[in-house]
C-alpha cells in the first residue's frame, strides 16, 4: 500500500511476529514429538502419532505420540522412582530448581509465547503480555513456598506421585499452575496436555532438561482422554489434578472414589458479569471485552453472562455494539489482533450449535458487520440480549466468544439470577459503590469475585471453583494445600474402634419399669417423630436394652435439609457470636456432665472414669473451636499492584456430617462442633450403634441459642440415610467417618452435584488424642476459600 | 477485517461544524464515576493491542506530524528562535525523505505554531503565506491566576495580534472547589472573547486529583463551548498521560453523541517520543474513530517530537538508524 493512502485511511497493517525460531523448534524434532519420561525423549509404546494443527490455518504443525497404557505405567514409575531423591535433596534444592524453571521460562518467553499461538490459534498479545509472565510468575513464587515448606509447612507431607490433566485453553498457563506447586511441595508428576495443544509442554520438557532436574520428577506424556484414563486409574498415583469440562470431572471422580486418591477439580462455568448502574459504563466496555472475548471466550472463568441493571442495559448495550466493531480478529500472529482462532473444528460446532439454538429459542442476535476470515477456525465475537434464564444459553456453558444478557431490577434479583446457575467458578462486580461491591461479593456463590476488574490471576491468589465448578484451589497458600497432607495421618489407626454387641451375656433385653421415654430426631429446632413412623431399639455393648430412637428415611433427610436451608441466621452471625453460643454449648454440657457420661457407660460399658473423661475432652474441643471461631480467618494476598486481595474462608453451606459409630459423644462433638463453627448448618447422622449422646444433646442445643434449623439430628441406618444426604443435590458438603466401603459411596455418589467430601477411608483416629481429634484442618474442610478482588484508586 | 477509510484530511475540515457549547446542566455530569484501575489497565494494554509497522508506522507518523502544534513557550524566546520554528513548521521533514515516501506533493507541515503573547507578530511573520495558524497562550497561562478581566483581555490582544488559536487555562481553584457554574462562566466568557479564533481549554490535569473529576472538567469546558479540551500546560508536574487522555475523550466522545458537536483533544506536555506519538494515535482511532485522526479534530502539543519522528522517518527510508544533527533544527 502507498504511504499516501494509507495516510488518507488511517488503516492498520499487517503487523505479523516473526515464527522462525518456533518452526525450528518443530524441525529439531522433526516435527515428531516422543513422550518425556524419566528425563528423556521415549518413543510411545503404541506406536502411534496424531496431528496437532494450527487452527488458524488448519496446517499440521507437529506429529504427536499417543502414549497407551503401557507408557502411562512408565511414566508413573519413573515418577515414583524419582520421589524418594526428591524428597531427600530438601526444600532449598527444590527451591533452586524452581527458581531456574522460572529463569529460563524467561529466557525463551517470546519462543513460548509464539509457539503457544501456532498451536493454540490464540493472539500473541495474549500470550506474549499475558499467559508466559503469569506462568513464570508461578514458578518464581512456587519457588519460594518450596524454600519455606519446611518453616510454614512444617505440620505437612508431600501426597507422592501426581498425575495431571490439563486443558488446551491455555496451556502452558495451566501446567504451571499444576506441576509448580506439586513440585515445590516435594512431589513429582506425570502430566498429560491436551491431544490438540501439547507442544508448550512439550517444549517445556525441553527446559526442565536444560535446567539439569532430576529426571522422573516431571514426566509429559501426550495423548486422548484414554491416556488421561489411565493415568487417573493408575494405582501408585496419590492425587489427580484435572482442569477440563465439568463432565470428565464427574467421571474423575467417580473413577477415584474410595481409592484415597487425592482429587482437585477446576471445571466448567457461566461466570456472571455484574454491572449496576453505578458503574462506569466505558470500563465495564472493555471489562466485558476481557471477559468474554478474551482468549476467544475459551476461559473457563469468562465473564459469560451478563446483568445489568435494568435502568442502563439499552445504554450498555449500545456501547458494547459499537465496541465489537473495533474489535479486530485474524492471524493469531498478528500483533494488532484481539482475537484468534476458536482451538479446533470440534470446538467451532458446539459454538455455532449453541448460537443458532440462542437464535432459535429467541434471543436477539449480535455481532459485528465484519466477516471472519475464511480459512481456519474463526468465530465472532456474539452478543445476545433479552435472554432469559431459562433459555438453553443462559443455562449451559458455550466456551466461546459468546455473551449472554439479561438485566435485573433490583439487588437481591441480581444476587438471584447470579447464582441461578450449577457453576460457581468466578464474578465479576462492576460499581463505584465499594458498600455495594463488598456486600454483593460474599452472596455470590463463586470461588473468585472480580470487583472493577475480570480474568486477573497471580500466583498468590487462589483460583477454583464452588459447586459444579469444582473444589480445590491453585495458587496461593490455599493452592498448595492440595499438595499436601497433614503429618499426623502417619498416625491414624488401620483398625477400626468399633462397637460390638455381645448378646451372650445380656442380662435385660426389655424396657425397665418407670416413666417411658421417647427418643426423637432433632429437625428444623425441633424434636421430630420419624417420618416412617419405626423405632430401632439400641442395645448396649453386652446386649441389654437400652431404649429405642426412631427410624429416620430419605423423607426425614430431606426435611433436614429443607430446615438447614430455612436458617439463615447461624452463617450471617460474627465469629464472636458463634463462638458464644459454642461455649455456652459447653457450659450446658458440662452442667449435665454426669447424665452424659452415664449415657455413655449405658452404651459402651465403659469404666464410669473413662465415660467421665470422653465428656471433660468434649467439652475442652467445644472450647477449641469457640476459640478459634473468631481466628479462623483468611489472608490479605500479596498479588498485583493497587489491589486488595482478600482470601476469605466462607461456609459451605448445608453439609452432612455422618459420624463415627466409636466415642458416641466424642465423636458427635468433633465432627459437628468445627462444621458449624464455621456456620454451616448440618445434618448429623450420629453413630449408629450408640446414638444416645446425640439425641440427648437436642436438649443441650435448645438451650444453648442455637439457632433452629443449624444442627439437624436423623437417627438411623448409618449408611442408607449417608446415601440420601450423598445423593442430595442440595446439600453442599458431606464429611463421612465410618467404614471403607462407605467412604466409596460418598464419593461416588457426590460427584453429580460435585459436593466437597472428606471421607476417612477406613483409617481412624483417636477422637481422645488432641492431634488427631482437633484442629484446624477440620475447619479447612468445613469451609472455602473466595478470593475477592479489589482494585483501588481515585 | 474491513475498516471504513476516512475523508481525506490534508489540512482542517472546513466542514466541521463548530462546538457552539450548551446552557449548563449539572445533571449531565453529576453521576459520573470514572474508575482508575480499570481505565489505566485500558490504557496500559492498548499498546499492546495494536502495531503499525513499515509503511504504516511511516504514515501514521507522518499524521502524528500533522497533527503536531509546534511550540517553544519559554522565557527567553526571542524573534530569531521563534522565525526558525516557523521554518521548521512550514517544511518539517528533510524534502528527499518526503519524495523517497511519494509525500512530496502533500503539503506535509505542522499544524499550527503555539507561542506567547509577545512573539505573535513574529510569528505572523514567520509563517505568512504556509496556511499555518499561529496558537496564542492565554489566560495568565500556566497557572491562570489573574481576574478573569485580564484573561479576556489577553485573550482579545492575542485574537487581534493575529492568533486564530488561543489556548486558555482553567482556574484550579474552580475545579477543585467543583464550582463548576463559575468554571462554565468563565470558560464561556473566554469563549465569547476568541471570536472565530478556536479555544482550547487547558485543564492542568496534573493538578486535578481524581478521574472523575477530570471528566466533570470536560463536560464544563466542552458545555461552555470550547474548541478543543486540552490536558496540561506542559509546566505541571504530570504531563499528559493516556489514561487521562482516555477519560477526557470519552467525556467527548458522550457529548458528541449528546448534542452532535465534534470538540477536539489535545495531549500536551512529555510526548516527545514517535513511539508515544503513535499510541496515542491508536487511542484516538480505537475510541473515537478515523473521525478523530486530522489536525481539525486533534493536536499534540510538543517541541521535541518532530525531532523524534524525523530520525523514525529516515529510518524508514534508508533502514539505518538516524541522527539528530541529520535533520534541520527548528
Amino acid at each position: 500500500m502507498k504511504i499516501k493512502d494509507i495516510y488518507d485511511t488511517m488503516t492498520y497493517g499487517p503487523a505479523p511476529e516473526d515464527a522462525s525460531e518456533a518452526i525450528q523448534f518443530l524441525e529439531n524434532h522433526q516435527r515428531t514429538f516422543k513422550l518425556f519420561i524419566n528425563g528423556k525423549w521415549t518413543a510411545p509404546s503404541s506406536k502411534e502419532y496424531f496431528d496437532s494443527i494450527n487452527p488458524a490455518t488448519t496446517e499440521k504443525l507437529a506429529k504427536i505420540s499417543e502414549a497407551n497404557e503401557n507408557d502411562v505405567n512408565k511414566a508413573v514409575a519413573a515418577a515414583k522412582k524419582a520421589l524418594p531423591e526428591w524428597i531427600k535433596i530438601g526444600a532449598h534444592q527444590r527451591a533452586k530448581y524452581l527458581y531456574a524453571l522460572a529463569r529460563q521460562i524467561q529466557k525463551h518467553a517470546r519462543l513460548f509465547a509464539v509457539l503457544e499461538s501456532l498451536d493454540n490459534g490464540k493472539p500473541i498479545r495474549e500470550t506474549r503480555d499475558i499467559d508466559i509472565p503469569i506462568v513464570a510468575r508461578h514458578f518464581y513464587h512456587h519457588a519460594g513456598w518450596a524454600q519455606l515448606k519446611n518453616t510454614e509447612l512444617k505440620d505437612y507431607k508431600e501426597l507422592g506421585v501426581i498425575g495431571q490433566i490439563i486443558p488446551w485453553n491455555f496451556p502452558l498457563m495451566m501446567l504451571s499452575w499444576k506441576i509448580a506447586p506439586a513440585i515445590a511441595m516435594g512431589n513429582t508428576i506425570v502430566l498429560k496436555p491436551a491431544e490438540s495443544t501439547s507442544l508448550t509442554a512439550l517444549l517445556f520438557a525441553e527446559i526442565c532438561q536444560q535446567i539439569g532436574l532430576p529426571n522422573g520428577v516431571v514426566n509429559i506424556i501426550t495423548g486422548h482422554g484414554k491416556t488421561g484414563a489411565a493415568l487417573v486409574n493408575h494405582k501408585d498415583v496419590n492425587k489427580i489434578a484435572f482442569t477440563g469440562s465439568t463432565e470428565v470431572g464427574k467421571i474423575i471422580r467417580r473413577a477415584t472414589a474410595g481409592t484415597g486418591k487425592k482429587l482437585s477439580l477446576e471445571l466448567g462455568g457461566k461466570s456472571p458479569f455484574m454491572v449496576f448502574e453505578d458503574a462506569d459504563l466505558d470500563s465495564v466496555v472493555e471489562g466485558i471485552v476481557d471477559a468474554i472475548w478474551f482468549n476467544q471466550g475459551q476461559v473457563c472463568c469468562a465473564g459469560s453472562r451478563l446483568l445489568v441493571q435494568e435502568s442502563i442495559a439499552d445504554k450498555l448495550y449500545k456501547k458494547i455494539r459499537v465496541r465489537m466493531e473495533s474489535l479486530r480478529i485474524g492471524n493469531p500472529l498478528d500483533k494488532s489482533v484481539d482475537m484468534g482462532a476458536i482451538v479446533d473444528k470440534g470446538q467451532l460446532k458446539v459454538i455455532t450449535d449453541m448460537v443458532q439454538l440462542g437464535v432459535d429459542e429467541g434471543s436477539t442476535l449480535c455481532q459485528p458487520s465484519w466477516a471472519c476470515p475464511k480459512e481456519g477456525y474463526f468465530y465472532p465475537p456474539t452478543m445476545f440480549t433479552g435472554v432469559s434464564p431459562s433459555a438453553t444459553i443462559a443455562q449451559e456453558e458455550i466456551f466461546g466468544p459468546v455473551l449472554v444478557a439479561m438485566s435485573f431490577r433490583t439487588h437481591k434479583e441480581a444476587v438471584k439470577l447470579a447464582n441461578n446457575t450449577r457453576y460457581g467458578l468466578a464474578c465479576s462486580i462492576w460499581t463505584e459503590n465499594i458498600n455495594l461491591a463488598l456486600d454483593i461479593a460474599p452472596q455470590i456463590k463463586a470461588g473468585v469475585a472480580w470487583i472493577n476488574c475480570t480474568n486477573v490471576f497471580d500466583a498468590a491468589a487462589g483460583f477454583g471453583g464452588y459447586r459444579e465448578s469444582g473444589f480445590g484451589r491453585e495458587g496461593g497458600k490455599e493452592g498448595l494445600m492440595e499438595y499436601l497432607k497433614p503429618r499426623i495421618e502417619d498416625s491414624f489407626s488401620d483398625k477400626p474402634t468399633q462397637i460390638t454387641i455381645d448378646n451372650s451375656v445380656a442380662e435385660n433385653t426389655k424396657p425397665s419399669t418407670g416413666i417411658d421415654r421417647t427418643t426423637k430426631m432433632y429437625i428444623g429446632g425441633k424434636q421430630a417423630r420419624p417420618d416412617g413412623g419405626y423405632s430401632t431399639v439400641i442395645q448396649s455393648t453386652k446386649g441389654n436394652y437400652i431404649g429405642e430412637v426412631s427410624k429416620g428415611n430419605r423423607k426425614d433427610i430431606r426435611n433436614a435439609v429443607e430446615a438447614a436451608h430455612a436458617n439463615n441466621k447461624w452463617a450471617n452471625m460474627t465469629g464472636h457470636a458463634r463462638a458464644q453460643v459454642l461455649y455456652y454449648i459447653a457450659e450446658n454440657l458440662d452442667i449435665r456432665k454426669d447424665e452424659f457420661a452415664s449415657r455413655i457407660v449405658q452404651m459402651t460399658n465403659q469404666s464410669s472414669a473413662d465415660a467421665l473423661q470422653e465428656v471433660a475432652v468434649s467439652i475442652e474441643r467445644i472450647y477449641t473451636y469457640a476459640a478459634l471461631a473468631d481466628k479462623y480467618d483468611g489472608n490479605v494476598h500479596h498479588t498485583i499492584h493497587r489491589n486488595v486481595t482478600l482470601a476469605m474462608p466462607e461456609s459451605m453451606g448445608v453439609m452432612g456430617v455422618v459420624c463415627p459409630d466409636e466415642s458416641p459423644l466424642l465423636g458427635f462433638i468433633s465432627t459437628v462442633i468445627p462444621a458449624i463453627t464455621m456456620g454451616n448448618n448440618v445434618i448429623v447422622i450420629p453413630s449408629e450403634k450408640a446414638p444416645f449422646s446425640a439425641t440427648d444433646f437436642y436438649q443441650i442445643l435448645e438451650t444453648s441459642d442455637v439457632p433452629a434449623g443449624t444442627v439437624n439430628i436423623v437417627t438411623g441406618a448409618k449408611d442408607e440415610l449417608a446415601q440420601v444426604l450423598a445423593k442430595h443435590d442440595d446439600v453442599d458438603a458431606i464429611w463421612y467417618f465410618g467404614n471403607k466401603d462407605g467412604c466409596t459411596q460418598m464419593e461416588l455418589l457426590s460427584a453429580d452435584n460435585m459436593k466437597r467430601t472428606w471421607v476417612n477411608y477406613g483409617k481412624y483416629r483417636n477422637w481422645l488424642d488432641t492431634a488427631q481429634g482437633e484442629g484446624t484442618v477440620f475447619l479447612k474442610h468445613a469451609s472455602q476459600i473466595k478470593n475477592i478482588w479489589i482494585p483501588y484508586g481515585a | 477485517m474491513s475498516e471504513k477509510p476516512m475523508k481525506s484530511n490534508n489540512q482542517t475540515d472546513t466542514t466541521l461544524i463548530r462546538n457552539e457549547g450548551i446552557p449548563f446542566d449539572a445533571s449531565l455530569f453529576e453521576d459520573l464515576h470514572v474508575n482508575r484501575s480499570a481505565v489505566e489497565r485500558r490504557a496500559a494494554t492498548l499498546s499492546g493491542r495494536r502495531s503499525v509497522k513499515k509503511e504504516w508506522q511511516a504514515a501514521w507518523l507522518l499524521k502524528a506530524l500533522s497533527c503536531i502544534d509546534l511550540t517553544t513557550l519559554a522565557g527567553d524566546d526571542t524573534q530569531g528562535n521563534v522565525l526558525r520554528l516557523c521554518a521548521k513548521a512550514k517544511s518539517p521533514v528533510r524534502l528527499d525523505l518526503l519524495k523517497a515516501m511519494g509525500m512530496n506533493n502533500e503539503n506535509i507541515q505542522v499544524a499550527a505554531v503555539c507561542v506567547y503573547h509577545n512573539l505573535i507578530e513574529d510569528a505572523v511573520k514567520g509563517l505568512n503565506g504556509s496556511g499555518i495558524p499561529i496558537a496564542a497562550v492565554s489566560t495568565g497561562f500556566p497557572a491562570g491566576n489573574i481576574p478573569l478581566k485580564e484573561k479576556i483581555r489577553q485573550i482579545e490582544i492575542s485574537v487581534a495580534a493575529g492568533a486564530k488559536e488561543i489556548d486558555i487555562v482553567v482556574s484550579r481553584n474552580l475545579v477543585l472547589n467543583s464550582d463548576w457554574k463559575a468554571l462554565y462562566d468563565e470558560v464561556a466568557a473566554c469563549r465569547k472573547a476568541c471570536g472565530d479564533a478556536h479555544m482550547k481549554t487547558i485543564l492542568a490535569t496534573g493538578e486535578i486529583p481524581t478521574y472523575t473529576k477530570v471528566a466533570k472538567a470536560s463536560w464544563v469546558s466542552m458545555m461552555a463551548g470550547s474548541d478543543f479540551i486540552k490536558t496540561s500546560t506542559g509546566k505541571e508536574p504530570t504531563n499528559a498521560t493516556l489514561p487521562v487522555s482516555l477519560v477526557m475523550i470519552r467525556t467527548l466522545r458522550d457529548y458528541y453523541e449528546l448534542t452532535g458537536f465534534k470538540v477536539g483533544f489535545k495531549p500536551a506536555g512529555g510526548i516527545g517520543k514517535a513511539k508515544q506519538a503513535i499510541n496515542w494515535l491508536i487511542l484516538i482511532k480505537e475510541e473515537l474513530g478515523n473521525d478523530w485522526l486530522n489536525p481539525t479534530l486533534f493536536r499534540f502539543g510538543a517541541s521535541s517530537l518532530l525531532g523524534d519522528i524525523e530520525r523514525q522517518l529516515e529510518h524508514f527510508v534508508t533502514g539505518r538508524y538516524s541522527a539528530a544533527f541529520r535533520h534541520p533544527m527548528a
